[in-house]
């Protein structure tokens, strides 16, 4: 399809060519804009970057011009600085380790039940009828204010700081769970039920397989949620952690940590979501099979 | 004793004012080894005839017997070729037409040698549906064509005494078809199964039924049946002969009459006259 793309452009570009020259540059430049268009490879990367550098020149401009009081806006050279007296002095390992820890551990207790709940749900109405109104409810709680009540509950160790990232990301993902396991095609189901299957070989060779690469994008997703809620999760009696750095930090009007702490959270996120699809590509190689 | 046997089989959706009969008093028989399709407007109900027949719909009313035992659910028996996403996109071509094989009802009391000739029966089906070359693709890699193919040799892998099909040429080019048909045609004979096959193509239920039943909507019902006067080896050319093209346009005519829509000529005629 793109060898096609390519040559029809081409030729589009070899009628002209010497003709109108403005006008074939004109044209080049709309076909970029083409409604789900195509771009090569290297324009695609160079577009990545010049999106990502733009923003982190202008914040250095910024600062190096000295326009804006650093309290407000500490310069990147600031940021980089604390990071290091922070990975020296403060123990930076152990503040990404132990929020990774409470993250993952969040987030794998709620997968551990949402996928079994889910997959009832997606594929029995009674239970659906049974728990997804219930579930619906729930999920529309904001989990911050359960923050009392887990403390009662739970106490303030570990373990609270677990529950909160469980009680952010499990409501969300027993319904998108349920959700995955529904959109497998019922010619598939009802295939293999001609063919003689039982109702449990129907879920474990039909149901289960055909909705793995929806759950482990599901799974992906509700990891970036798990992330959103440690800053929440670590304002619970906690004295290590990324995001109790963060809250530390806004104490002491350190603004440089507050920017290399979320920088921090977002570059982790940003590589565990890079790792999720890594392992879809090679878990599901059918999908990225070529005809 | 025949394959399929239906009397006065019923079928209601919904309750009250929504009630719908979709189907009402069919009472069908098919032979062992006939291949007999179902035509009619859309909405006739003839999908839901199938699927009741396989199992997968539950019948409000009568009985419905194959190989003279009611049908209670989906039986392996009783194979379905749907008109698509029945394939299982995470198993290759091959795996896909084994997948059968992998199911208890087909594993029980198997012997070594059973294993060997499912083994064969596999690499056969692939030869018969012309399927070698793309044993170890995967279903996103083939044409819509090929994935029919699958669809056919799976379906007939755990050696079905029928098969059902619903509309499963029905995305398929008019070309790709033609050759779908032959094949079919072919292959069922040589399985000996018996064959009800659904379509809305009236051209395609004459060239591969032995008999045509015409289904009529609101509420769905057999209207009637026509033998198809060709003989049992059909070729294209027939599709020309004029008794082909005869039971077409009477077929066509038929269902035009009960589908309840047609078209008022005289009214498009004088709305034209006066838009000049």
């Amino acid at each position: 399809m793109n060898e096609t793309a390519l040559s029809s452009q081409t030729a589009r570009r070899g009628t002209s060519a010497g003709v109108l020259p403005g006008r074939n540059d004109k044209r080049r430049s709309t076909s970029m804009w083409v409604i789900r268009g195509w771009l090569t490879q290297r324009i695609y990367w160079a577009l990545a970057a010049v999106g990502l550098i733009v923003p982190l020149a202008c914040w250095t401009l910024l600062t190096a011009l000295g326009s804006v009081n650093r309290v407000f806006l500490p310069s990147p050279i600031d940021v980089a600085h604390r990071l290091l007296t922070w990975f020296s002095n403060d123990d930076l390992l152990g503040d990404i380790g132990i929020s990774c820890f409470r993250v993952v551990a969040g987030w794998a207790l709620s997968a551990l039940l949402a996928l079994p709940l889910g997959l009832l749900i997606g594929t029995f109405r009674i239970v659906q009828a049974l728990l997804e109104p219930l579930t619906d409810f729930v999920r529309y709680m904001p989990a911050v204010a359960f923050i009392p009540l887990v403390m009662l509950w739970v106490g303030i160790d570990e373990g609270a700081k677990v529950a909160i990232i469980f009680i952010g990301t499990f409501f969300q993902m027993v319904l998108m769970v349920a959700e995955d396991v529904r959109r497998v095609p019922m010619a598939q189901i009802e295939a293999a039920q001609t063919l003689g299957a039982s109702r449990s070989e129907v879920i474990e060779k039909v149901i289960i397989p055909s909705s793995k690469p929806a759950l482990l994008d599901t799974l992906r997703i509700t990891m970036g949620w798990a992330w959103t809620y440690l800053v929440v999760a670590e304002l619970v009696a906690a004295n290590s952690g990324l995001g109790y750095a963060i809250i530390k930090a806004q104490r002491f009007l350190q603004t440089d940590k507050i920017f290399a702490g979320i920088l921090l959270i977002g570059a982790i996120g940003l590589a565990m979501d890079q790792a999720f699809r890594l392992l879809h590509r090679l878990a599901f190689p059918y999908l990225y099979a070529r005809s | 004793m025949s394959a399929i046997s239906c009397r006065g089989v019923c079928k209601v959706f919904g309750t009250g004012t929504r009630r719908v009969s979709a189907l009402e008093n069919i009472c069908l028989d098919i032979d062992e080894g006939e291949f007999v399709t179902l035509v009619g407007a859309s909405g006739c109900g003839k999908s839901t005839l199938l699927r009741t027949v396989a199992g997968l719909e539950v019948h409000t009313g009568g009985e419905v017997c194959a190989s003279g035992s009611p049908v209670l659910g989906p039986d392996a028996e009783r194979a379905m070729v749907f008109q698509n996403y029945s394939l299982y996109p995470w198993l290759t071509v091959m795996g896909n037409i084994k997948f059968p094989r992998q199911l208890a009802v087909h594993t029980r009391n198997r012997t070594s040698s059973d294993v060997e000739v499912a083994s064969g029966r596999a690499d056969a089906l692939l030869h018969l549906m012309g399927l070698e070359q793309v044993a170890e693709a995967y279903p996103s890699q083939l044409s819509g064509g090929m994935q029919q193919r699958v669809a056919i040799a799976r379906a007939l892998m755990a050696r079905p005494r029928i098969l059902l099909m619903d509309e499963p040429f029905g995305a398929l080019d008019a070309q790709t078809r033609e050759v779908m048909h032959d094949l079919i045609l072919h292959v069922c004979a040589l399985e000996g199964c018996t064959v009800l096959f659904v379509t809305h193509d009236v051209e395609e239920a004459i060239y591969l039924g032995k008999r045509v039943v015409l289904m009529a909507p609101r509420p769905g019902r057999i209207d009637s049946t026509y033998d198809v006067p060709l003989p049992p080896d059909r070729t294209v050319e027939m599709k020309h002969s004029s008794q082909f093209l005869s039971l077409k346009s009477r077929i066509v005519e038929r269902i035009r009459d009960t589908s309840g829509l047609r078209t008022d000529l005289e009214l498009l005629q004088r709305l034209a006259k006066r838009a000049r």
